[in-house]
């Protein structure tokens, strides 16, 4: 019986490679190496993400309905009987009351694209910590950042599909937005809108964007970034056998295959569990977008939440001039801002490689600790970030812990300015001592808690030297090299070296690698 | 001179007649709550006024007149009784940016005595008899849209207001709370008196808070204090990419 399901496989299989040629490009493919850390599987979150919102996508297609053509509701949930509405939301509501399955989708589809949003951001600041986008990675670097604005355009486009007080609130806002551009706004909103808000064909233009155009966009992006992952291999922290010119870790089939795999269903369980258990976007409680109502603690999804708190913190500074009104109170929140902050994103590997001079290929991860300055920036951003993200939710914090809302927005505007540039301070300063503790081990060995009487009298306490994989993990980068060479040197306590460690700033001494061949780059030590 | 005198005595007449229609007047239309109202209900504002001596006389004032520590309640009406004692926010513990919900002092007998008696004040709003929540459902839904779910957010969850001040959560107020809240308007909230919302609308709008608050199942599971994206941003991150980066560590481990 094998021999003939074998039989069968290998004849399919030689008909295949006979037309094709295919057998060498699998069995090099087969043979592919992929590196193992926990901190390389972020990414993969974020595309399995995509596909279970590429899957329960294409079932809420099925049934809902991209039109701002008014009906009167009569569906099954009562509190909304007789009420008009959009057949946008009335297909809405449909889908989570009458649609076998539907409920489920909706919540698994949102719960997604949050998910989907937050592994991209958590990913990006894997690859930012680790110094992944460096020569020769800034290409995907920028297609990485594409596809997180991108995400944040398809996430809002969803948001709004449904025509609900939420969705309706949200799109009045991004009608503002385009508004306080200025002197072209009025005809940049008219544009988008077809008209006066809400203008009537917003929801159809928004459906064919979120369904096909940006999703489609995305995918190429996804394949492209992954190509180039491909094609250029994956990064690896240093370690015993692993250089700059090879790749340790297991083949992609079969051990990557299985653990990839196994992943994903991990992955699409804890979706589908938040899509079981834990309501998202009640549209029904919301009700039918409606210009003259919004309700208390109207909030965008999260990955747009800094926006709104940037827009809160802002003072509202408004100037009427020559017959015209310009907004920078919206303007500067909305535009300017995360115009800089993606722009500086975007840059970040050219801007790094510009100050310190490096050129090098870089096959190698960075311990963030061996880069204080660039994990000092990094989290000195992810503060400020936080600090806006907190600023979008000030009414439910005054809300929930009873607190005073202006009070809370006049502190958030203080330490949007003062806390960042104490967490770089903080931060710095914790790499240099994390540095300097694993000098100290290197030099001086792990405490082995025990304790000798020297003849003499007096105590001293044993250490044992560290085992050999830990201190070749340790002793791996030039930084960390030279601060050993200084310990040793010197002989004193490795504090007054460690004190001034070099940061990225500073180039490293005409220490330019060469550029490792490409064929050689893949030497599987398996 | 004879004109001096006419002028005198037409004077004296209008003060006569004035002090004739005061003095018919409180002949006659003063006691007439007292005739009105039976013996049951003097009895209840009797009750109520006794009540209001030992519990709120020391803000309200021991006439009514009011004070630093509380305002005069002539004319605020019964609704405002059923309001403020039924859900416990009066008498006040200490003075706040706004008085709490707490555990109501007063029985019900009580708080009809209490309201009784602030009625016989100087009238105000009432609650009406019969049941208040058995409105139409979606009009009240849509009125709630309207009038309420901008402080008090969509599902009736509450919201800020400046200062530390907020709308209460609905969860808590029966129908009785709910409707003298709207006739009364408590605190920062605008008063929606019967030309504003009919007696039909406010039993409508009760009828959905009820039903929001109350008999919502929440068919998608558990809902995350209807507060919105804030939890559901706050969920994605510590149970989403918080278990999956235990994931991520545990097959990692077994590389």
């Amino acid at each position: 019986m094998a021999t003939l399901v074998e039989k069968g496989a290998s004849g399919a299989a030689t008909w295949v490679d006979d037309r094709l040629g295919s057998s060498n490009f699998i069995k090099r493919s087969l043979n592919k190496v992929f590196p193992d850390h926990w901190s390389f599987m972020l990414g993969e979150i974020a595309l399995y993400s995509f596909i279970v919102l590429l899957l329960s996508g294409t079932y809420l297609t099925l049934f809902f309905e991209g039109s701002s053509r008014e009906v009167i509701y009569n569906g099954a949930y009562t509190p909304l009987k007789g009420i008009p509405m959009s057949a946008a939301y009335e297909s809405t509501l449909r889908i989570s009351f009458e649609v076998r399955g539907g409920l489920f989708m909706r919540q698994i589809h949102h719960w997604a694209a949050l998910l989907f949003m937050a592994a991209i951001v958590v990913h990006l600041m894997r690859v930012f910590f680790t110094g992944a986008f460096r020569k020769p990675r800034e290409l995907n670097w920028l297609i990485g950042v594409g596809l997180l604005v991108l995400g944040i355009v398809e996430g809002f486009a969803g948001y709004s599909l449904p025509d609900d007080l939420l969705s309706g609130t949200g799109l009045r806002i991004a009608y503002s937005i385009a508004l306080s551009v200025p002197v072209l706004g009025t005809w940049v909103s008219f544009l988008v809108f077809g008209g006066e808000y809400p203008g009537g064909s917003i929801i159809e233009r928004l459906y064919p964007i979120h369904i096909l155009l940006v999703p489609g966009i995305i995918l190429a992006l996804i394949t492209f970034h992954m190509m180039l992952i491909w094609y250029q291999k994956h990064t690896q922290f240093a370690g015993p056998g692993r250089t700059e010119n090879n790749v340790v870790g297991s083949k992609i089939y079969p051990a990557y295959a299985a653990k990839a795999g196994g992943f994903f269903f991990l992955v699409f369980a804890v979706m589908a569990a938040l899509g079981g258990l834990a309501q998202i976007n009640p549209i029904w409680l919301y009700g039918p977008y409606d210009p003259s109502q919004v309700s208390a603690g109207s909030q965008p999804d999260w990955y747009v939440g800094f926006l709104d708190g940037s827009t809160r913190l802002m003072p509202n500074w408004e100037l009427r001039t020559l017959g015209h009104t310009f907004s920078p109170n919206v303007l500067i929140p909305t535009q300017v801002l995360p115009g800089v902050l993606f722009g500086l994103l975007a840059l970040y590997p050219f801007i790094e490689a510009k100050l310190t001079g490096d050129r090098a290929y870089h096959n190698l991860l960075d311990r963030p600790r061996d880069k204080p300055v660039r994990t000092g920036l990094g989290v000195m951003s992810i503060t400020f970030y936080l600090i806006l993200l907190v600023a979008g939710g000030n009414d439910i914090i005054a809300s929930i812990f009873h607190l005073s809302i202006n009070e809370i927005t006049y502190t958030l505007r203080a330490a949007l300015f003062i806390v960042p540039p104490l967490a770089y301070l903080a931060t710095k300063r914790l790499c240099i001592s994390l540095q300097q503790a694993d000098v100290h081990l290197l030099h001086h060995g792990v405490e082995s808690g025990t304790i000798r009487r020297l003849p003499s009298g007096e105590f001293v306490e044993e250490t044992v030297p560290l085992p050999s994989q830990y201190s070749v993990l340790l002793a791996t980068t030039p930084e960390r090299k030279e601060l050993i060479a200084h310990a040793h040197t010197e002989d004193s306590e490795p504090k007054a070296v460690a004190a001034k460690p070099r940061g990225f700033f500073r180039p490293r001494g005409g220490v330019v690698e060469p550029p490792p061949d490409h064929k050689e780059l893949e030497r599987t030590v398996d | 001179m004879t004109s001096t005198r006419s002028r005198i005595s037409g004077y004296a007449v209008v003060v006569l007649a004035l002090a004739l229609v005061g003095g018919l007047y409180t002949a006659f239309a003063a006691p007439k709550p007292k005739a009105d109202t039976g013996t049951n209900q003097s009895i209840a504002v009797k009750e109520g006024r006794q009540l209001y001596l030992q519990g709120c006389s020391t803000c309200h004032g021991l006439s009514n007149q009011g004070g630093a520590g509380g305002p005069s309640l002539i004319g605020v009406g019964a609704s405002a009784v059923v309001f403020q004692v039924e859900s416990g926010r009066m008498p006040l513990a200490s003075a706040a940016a706004q008085a709490p919900r707490k555990a109501v002092k007063y029985d019900r007998t009580q708080i009809d005595q209490l309201a009784a008696y602030v009625q016989s004040l100087g009238g105000g709003p009432t609650l009406p008899s019969g049941p208040l929540d058995d409105g139409n459902l979606a009009l009240g839904g849509d009125l709630f849209r309207t009038n309420c779910s901008s402080c008090h957010n969509f599902a009736g969850a509450g919201g800020a207001l400046t200062r530390a001040k907020y709308a209460p959560a609905l969860k808590p107020a029966d129908a009785r709370v709910i409707w003298a809240a709207m006739q009364s308007g408590p605190e920062n909230m605008p008063r929606f008196s019967d030309n504003q919302l009919t007696p039909d609308e406010k039993k409508a709008i009760t009828t959905y808070v009820r039903f929001i608050t109350n008999q919502n199942k929440d068919p998608g599971g558990a809902a995350l204090g209807h507060y919105g994206p804030i939890p559901e941003g706050l969920v994605v991150f510590l149970v989403g990419i918080g278990v999956l980066i235990i994931v991520t560590l545990w097959i990692g481990a077994r590389a």
